[in-house]
């Protein structure tokens, strides 16, 4: 298993622990506060899913395409 | 460079509760864990996917077929492997239609490197008739 399954943990923890934050921000009343937060978080998981997929697509292309 | 099954099955059955359980909230990031499982997984079988291409590559080369019909035909199970991937994701999200025309692209995109095969059949056909070109 040559590839890290640490990542999808790491994903499903941060959006709950987003969940959690933007309950807890909403409750205190501060909802643009909990709108950023849950904008950060999504931004942080977009990185790593983009990362993870611009690795699949290149080793599709190089076994299936003959790029690269 | 043994895959295990089990690993894969694991694997696969851990993304689906996590997406179940991260769905209730932000089903943006059940989508986001989803996409992830599905790279994952096919980024595990690709290495023995690969020396198995290899394979085939260097029998056909022995075997005298033209270089050129492999490497279409790989490209086009390429192709039509990276569409259907797409188009699942935007079906998982409900985007029907957004899904329909990726497989119509991949489906055209297909077509088209098929082309100079099906000009190469048609031509030997054509050779083959008395009385054509």
């Amino acid at each position: 298993m040559a590839y890290d399954v640490n990542t999808i943990f790491q994903i499903a923890g941060i959006g709950i622990i987003v969940a959690m934050i933007h309950t807890v921000l909403k409750q205190m009343g501060k909802e643009d506060w909990a709108h950023w937060v849950t904008l950060i978080g999504f931004v942080v998981v977009l990185y790593m899913v983009a990362s993870i997929i611009d690795e699949l697509f290149q080793k599709i292309k190089s076994v299936f395409l003959f790029q690269g | 460079m043994v895959i295990e099954i089990v690993q894969v099955v694991g694997f696969g059955l851990i993304a689906t509760f996590l997406v179940l359980v991260v769905k209730e909230n932000k089903p943006v990031i059940a989508l986001a864990i989803a996409l992830v499982a599905g790279s994952m997984i096919f980024l595990f079988i690709m290495a023995p996917l690969q020396s198995a291409i290899e394979l085939i590559i260097t029998l056909s080369g022995q075997a005298g077929i033209n270089n050129m019909y492999i490497q279409t035909l790989l490209k086009i199970i390429g192709i039509a492997y990276l569409s259907e991937f797409g188009a699942h994701i935007a079906r998982d999200a409900d985007q029907e239609s957004i899904a329909a025309k990726i497989e119509l692209a991949g489906k055209m995109l297909i077509i088209m490197l098929a082309i100079p095969i099906f000009e190469v059949l048609i031509e030997t056909v054509m050779a083959l008739l008395p009385g054509g070109a």
